[in-house]
């Protein structure tokens, strides 16, 4: 039982590009690798269709990004605008997490993706196509494993080179970030709110309540 | 300043205002199913807690269950039969409604959930699913989350939600003769790509949304999702209304009454404004059908595989480029004519009965063609009877297609059945990721009346060619 996620207040790390557009979550985690009702387990069918020449066999392809020396222990993506389209399915976060990666640096996301991240520890950062790009440029330039630094309470990321950019996130987002908090656990505290709502509306909109 | 229809949606569900654009928000109806619902259940009894007003919960089985004939827990998926029996056992436990194997209600989600009139115009609704907001064209705010959130909007009957942007999409003018729902969802997705959508909710306007009956408003907001959006809600007018009445969960007497007054207030203000206004003039619009890896990968049926030398910006033409070699055409070829392997019916996009009504009508006095692995699932078992009443099974049936139970079915791969490698399905499905229906499987999505008339030319066809 886990009620209280890994916080994130900072992050340097090297940054794995992966710069396709509307990477959906099918191709995160495609639904054959998720063979148990259960959050764990995940990471192996990460990318699997991608990653493996044979996904039975589980043959790595040596030109997927992750596969590479220098990537296999990013902890930052960095991807096109959309990344997380596609299914709700919050395996694909479980197997990112799983693997090892806590920031997914891109132009847009998938709603449900989005919130999927926060709830578990991952950070995604919005940032302009121009800049990921240029993050991109440098991360595959930096053979030897040179860092990006993510900071979350000052809300900016910064290449090797030292390139920083700043980037908006929701105040509730990077609250529960930080905070690791358990938000069924911040919610409960409103319950006298929850409680007074459906008294209130049990009268105004009887026809709601079964 | 007036507000619109999200906003009035929005702000009758506020329990608590947390500042800084988001809220607290009541949630009306939650749904499950066996794949990610099962997760939530389990989430929330390791963590000791319940579920609160599980009278107001519901949980189908449609994605993982079989839909051969005399299918039972067993699954082709393998390990199918633990999501079944784990789903069974938590609903069971937490005193939920469980629409099971076997039950003439069980069905896929968001076509059992508006069948049985437990997703009503004004409600509040999620479910673990992201086509949730299918259920968006009865007037409800409904949407797809993951299943942290599913636990947390089980426990606390609300969720702490960001206000998505706001967006109208009008479709007017009148649609042309073999021209349907699945046609102008995609003719928007394809023309405003898979990404146009992202960070808002939309409202789904115009005459020729109002002149939609109510089943094919539901394809519209199925694929809200595919556009990137929060979510997408048609206004509830006489139609919705009128499909709503009479059904299990609705409600009747003096409280339909009531009801029925306040729907009748659910539309967006005459001076709100939006972030974004689309206005599609439906008359320009013919079947669709997609050529690549992403729904916004859409062309018309009569148009050919567009030049990735032609895309209109450098992520596009990288995109386009390895969408043409998944899907193995080149560009300048014309789309019509293209041999597929199968055809597929079903999902929560459109598998209802009047999609099988408009199926039967294009393939009377056909036959699929030999080379055709042609199947229709039928979106809940209450569709599949009603079908069947009708003799539509036995139509489909004759004309060489499987007819079978109800669920999610091949619209994904889990493991289980799939086409296979390298096979080109005409699907009537949403999503044409790669890999999605089977390893290596390409899809073309296009809308049931177009894959039907593809079934039996036994390539991509035009439905308005067929005699």
């Amino acid at each position: 039982m886990t009620l209280t996620m890994q916080k994130f207040t900072t992050l340097s790390s090297v940054a794995a590009p992966i710069m396709r557009v509307n990477i959906d979550t099918d191709a995160i985690i495609p639904s054959r690798e998720m063979k148990g009702v259960t959050k764990d387990g995940l990471s192996v069918g990460m990318f699997a269709n991608w990653r493996y020449t044979d996904v039975d066999a589980r043959v790595e392809n040596p030109d997927f990004i992750l596969n590479k020396a220098q990537f296999r222990d990013a902890e930052i993506l960095l991807s096109g605008e959309n990344f997380g389209c596609g299914s709700s399915r919050e395996h694909a976060v479980w197997a990112l997490k799983e693997w090892g990666i806590r920031c997914v640096i891109a132009p847009s996301f998938g709603t449900i993706f989005h919130g999927n991240c926060v709830r578990n520890g991952i950070l995604p950062i919005v940032l302009s196509e121009d800049n990921v790009k240029a993050f991109a440029v440098v991360a595959e330039q930096e053979v030897d494993g040179a860092l990006f630094t993510v900071d979350l309470l000052a809300q900016t990321v910064t290449s090797p080179e030292g390139d920083a950019h700043a980037f908006e996130i929701a105040p509730a987002d990077k609250e529960m970030l930080v905070e690791g908090l358990d938000p069924i656990g911040l919610t409960l505290k409103q319950d006298d709110a929850i409680l007074a709502f459906r008294e209130k509306d049990m009268a105004q909109r009887p026809w709601v309540y079964l | 300043m007036g507000r619109t229809l999200i906003q009035k949606l929005w702000d009758a569900h506020i329990v608590a205002d947390l500042g800084d654009d988001a809220a607290l928000l009541y949630m009306d109806r939650v749904f499950l199913h066996e794949r990610t619902g099962s997760v939530s259940l389990k989430g929330l009894e390791s963590a000791g807690r319940k579920v609160r007003n599980p009278e107001q919960v519901f949980c189908t089985m449609d994605h993982i269950v079989d839909t051969l004939p005399g299918r039972g827990d067993e699954t082709t998926m393998p390990s199918g039969k633990n999501f079944i029996t784990t789903t069974r056992d938590a609903a069971n436990a937490a005193g939920i409604t469980l629409f099971d194997i076997g039950d003439d209600r069980q069905g896929i989600v968001h076509v059992v959930s508006a069948e049985q009139g437990i997703t009503l115009p004004g409600l509040t609704q999620v479910c673990p699913d992201s086509h949730t907001c299918t259920l968006g064209a009865l007037g409800a705010l409904a949407w797809g989350i993951g299943s942290t959130e599913g636990e947390h909007a089980l426990a606390t009957k609300t969720l702490a939600v960001n206000t998505p942007k706001s967006m109208r999409v009008s479709f007017n003018g009148e649609l042309g003769f073999g021209v349907s729902a699945k046609d102008m969802i995609l003719h928007l997705i394809g023309e405003y790509t898979a990404a146009g959508g992202v960070g808002h909710a939309i409202e789904f306007t115009g005459s020729a949304i109002r002149a939609l009956p109510q089943e094919n408003r539901f394809t519209v907001c199925n694929m809200a999702v595919e556009f990137a959006a929060f979510t997408g809600v048609i206004p509830p007018d006489d139609t919705t209304i009128e499909y709503v009445q009479g059904r299990p969960y609705a409600p009747t007497g003096k409280s339909w009454d009531v009801a029925v007054a306040y729907w009748q207030t659910l539309k967006a203000d005459e001076d709100a404004t939006y972030d974004k206004d689309i206005s599609i003039d439906c008359g320009d619009i013919v079947p669709k059908i997609t050529w690549g890896t992403s729904p916004g990968h859409a062309s018309q049926i009569d148009g050919v595989v567009p030049d990735p030398s032609d895309a209109p910006d450098a992520n596009a033409k990288t995109s386009w480029e390895r969408a043409l070699e998944y899907m193995d055409l080149k560009p300048g070829q014309p789309i019509e004519g293209v041999p597929i392997d199968a055809a597929f019916i079903g999902s929560c996009t459109n598998s209802r009965l009047s999609d099988l009504r408009e199926v039967v009508k294009v393939v009377k006095g056909h036959r699929v063609a030999e080379s055709v692995k042609a199947i229709v699932v039928p979106g809940s078992s209450q569709v599949k009877l009603a079908a069947e009443a009708e003799g539509i099974d036995k139509a489909l049936v004759e004309a060489g297609f499987e007819w079978r139970e109800s669920g999610c079915s091949m619209c994904f791969y889990a493991g289980g059945e799939s086409f296979g490698e390298q096979e080109r399905v005409i699907s009537s499905t949403n999503r044409n990721f790669e890999n999605r229906q089977g390893p290596k499987t390409r899809t073309h999505l296009a809308s049931p009346t177009s894959v039907a008339a593809s079934a039996i030319a036994g390539k991509i066809a035009d439905v308005r060619k067929l005699g």
